[in-house]
């Protein structure tokens, strides 16, 4: 009987793709986003509203997953913008080979964002690396305040924090303040906004972030690659 | 849950590690667990069963070291292991600390016997 020791990510297989698909991405100036959260809590809605307020001169593709169905690509395809769906067939994330399989179909060269809607799911999401520049967590008013402390993988590892459908907040029993907390519990230094598809309210502080975030990125290669 | 897939992948990168020792058969996989992996030990250990049962791994020894949180302190730099959110720092108990690991989801080991 012989141990030995062996030291790997057990996802390597995963972690190298996603770190091919980071260096394309920065390659071709692409900022990735993947947005995750639990299943009803406004991903494509939001989604919607963002593809509607960008300019249709902006360069942007979108990924969306899915267990089944293709009803998510179907309310996106609206936009103007190009659109593919990924169906897992029950499986409960994405994972980078299929983000670099669906990638295939497309230029790299004409896309400058690349949004990535990830599975409903809070839980297997924040342990695949997908090679995005930023994870983004939502969470909507009518879930708990407390899902931070419950998953806090995902919230730990999202630099940004949506809190969504903010216009039922007279509706429900939710407390902002205390979600607001529970976030920074687990990660100190998270970005906080809060959107309503419906009202519209926040929608332009998120999309000044999406762009002054890229701007960060675009600097940050520009420094690298001189 | 995606404990099936991780258990898959396990067993995968074990059967790797004991193809590259020929005349060697895999008895055994130790994996490392952070808090933070998104990984629950009890389905890994479900998944990893169900998986193996009635196939010539049946046998296998599967051992999980789970790690905890690890924090850092923004203040003085010190890092600590802590299984609170956002535990002050033992140093000097300044609050504003990160998260800096205990997402580990790591093939530790693999023993092998020969044949």
């Amino acid at each position: 009987m012989t141990v030995i020791p062996v030291e790997k990510k057990v996802l390597s297989e995963n972690q190298r793709i996603a770190a091919s698909l980071r260096s394309r991405f920065e390659e071709h100036g692409i900022f990735c986003l993947n947005l995750i959260s639990s299943p009803g809590s406004g991903k494509t809605t939001l989604l919607e509203r963002t593809l509607a307020g960008l300019s249709p001169q902006e360069r942007v593709a979108v990924l969306t997953g899915d267990l089944q169905t293709e009803n998510d690509a179907k309310r996106l395809s609206h936009y103007g913008f190009p659109v593919q769906q990924i169906t897992t067939g029950g499986i409960c994330h994405l994972d980078a080979g299929m983000i670099e399989r669906a990638l295939n179909m497309w230029q790299l060269d004409d896309i400058d964002l690349l949004i990535i809607e990830n599975v409903g799911n809070l839980v297997c999401p924040s342990s695949y690396d997908l090679g995005e520049e930023v994870k983004i967590v939502l969470l909507s008013v009518t879930e708990g305040e407390d899902k931070p402390l419950k998953y806090p993988s995902i919230f730990a590892k999202s630099e940004l924090l949506l809190l969504t459908k903010i216009d039922l907040l007279p509706h429900v029993p939710f407390r902002i303040e205390q979600a607001r907390t529970n976030a920074r519990l687990v990660h100190p230094a998270m970005k906080i906004i809060e959107v309503s598809s419906t009202t519209g309210e926040g929608l332009e502080q998120w999309l000044t972030w999406i762009k002054r975030r890229r701007q960060q990125m675009y600097q940050r290669i520009c420094a690298a690659y001189g | 849950m995606h404990e099936v897939a991780i258990a898959a992948a396990i067993l995968e990168a074990g059967q790797a590690e004991a193809e590259r020792r020929p005349g060697s058969k895999l008895t055994g996989i130790g994996v490392r667990l952070g808090a933070l992996s998104g990984v629950d030990s009890d389905a890994l250990r479900f998944a990893f069963a169900a998986l193996t049962a009635g196939t010539y791994l049946d046998a296998l020894k599967f051992e999980i070291e789970s790690r905890p949180r690890r924090n850092r302190c923004e203040r003085c730099g010190h890092e600590f292991e802590s299984s609170l959110y956002n535990a002050p720092c033992p140093l000097c108990a300044s609050e504003n600390t990160l998260f800096v690991g205990g997402d580990d989801l790591e093939l530790a080991w693999v023993e092998v016997e020969e044949i």
